[in-house]
């Protein structure tokens, strides 16, 4: 079933802010194998410029998809998440990412679309930290695949 | 920011050193640790067949991860990235063996843009599939 047009547009209420730590970003970066030690070592972020140790570019994902869970969760909306995918993901950086941030994310339903029977939801979510300013945004399509015919 | 590449070094076509990133149940188990995602379809095989899987799928986050290496590795300063997407063309199946799967991916400089920015193109594949489409990363250099 087609999801409600009338959702596009909308914007879900900021997030609780979420606490970048230096042992979260060294877990992920361990678990993509990824060894450049401005992930672990203060010192080396500081002599690419950077106040802290920072994430790996993909980093912020986790926190931009957990607060994406309130439009795909959002009973009114009806997406069914149990036969959701990932097909587009992209993120337009002001800064990286590093330890100690607390960022919050608004999220928008950029836009729905369906197609064969597939819906298609694009979610935009704007991360800021704890000044106000933009950190990153990052743009994730989900698709629900049309269910099977009995 | 303190990219170890010089704009004026690099031409349209450069390419960036290839690499290759191994992924095994035991990697997609730490990274669905790490970032949270715990979707069985990335750890549970009886799971991933049930709903029309060939076999566990890697996150595509986790790829999308490692895609990006070959451009931080290559600029030396991960914070140097303006800009990265993609599109998840086609999963990569993980076997349950001492193998696993392979990533394979490698890059050029697909055009020079303002500000000392150049845009990369990114390409991924595993068992001989694209596994990435559109992969397209802007990068800041020195």
């Amino acid at each position: 079933m087609a999801l409600d047009q009338s959702f596009v547009g909308r914007t879900y209420p900021p997030t609780e802010p979420y606490e970048v730590g230096r042992e979260k970003i060294r877990e992920f970066a361990e678990a993509v194998g990824d060894t450049n030690p401005a992930y672990t070592d203060a010192e080396a972020a500081k002599a690419l410029g950077h106040p802290d140790v920072i994430a790996p570019p993909t980093f912020v994902f986790s926190i931009t998809f957990k607060a994406a869970g309130q439009v795909v969760q959002d009973p009114r909306l009806g997406l069914d998440y149990s036969r959701v995918v990932h097909g587009d993901q992209k993120f337009a950086y002001r800064r990286p990412v590093r330890a100690g941030d607390r960022l919050t994310v608004t999220s928008t339903i950029e836009a729905i679309k369906s197609l064969a029977g597939n819906d298609i939801l694009d979610i935009r979510g704007e991360v800021h930290d704890e000044a106000g300013e933009h950190v990153v945004t990052a743009w994730t399509k989900l698709v629900a695949r049309a269910a099977e015919e009995a | 920011m303190t990219a170890k590449i010089s704009y004026s070094d690099v031409e349209v076509g450069t390419e960036l050193p290839a690499q290759t990133f191994p992924v095994t149940r035991a990697t997609l188990v730490r990274y669905a640790g790490a970032s949270g995602d715990f979707n069985p379809i990335h750890w549970n095989e009886k799971f991933a067949k049930e709903v029309g899987l060939p076999d566990v799928i890697a996150h595509g986050m986790f790829t999308m991860a490692e895609a990006i290496r070959v451009v931080t590795d290559w600029v030396g300063d991960p914070g140097a990235v303006v800009e990265y997407g993609v599109r998840f063309t086609k999963p990569v199946v993980v076997p349950n063996d001492d193998r696993g799967a392979v990533i394979e991916v490698g890059g050029k400089v697909a055009a020079k843009l303002d500000d000392n920015t150049v845009r990369v193109d990114l390409t991924a594949t595993s068992a001989g599939q694209k596994v990435l489409g559109m992969s397209r990363a802007v990068v800041r250099l020195a």
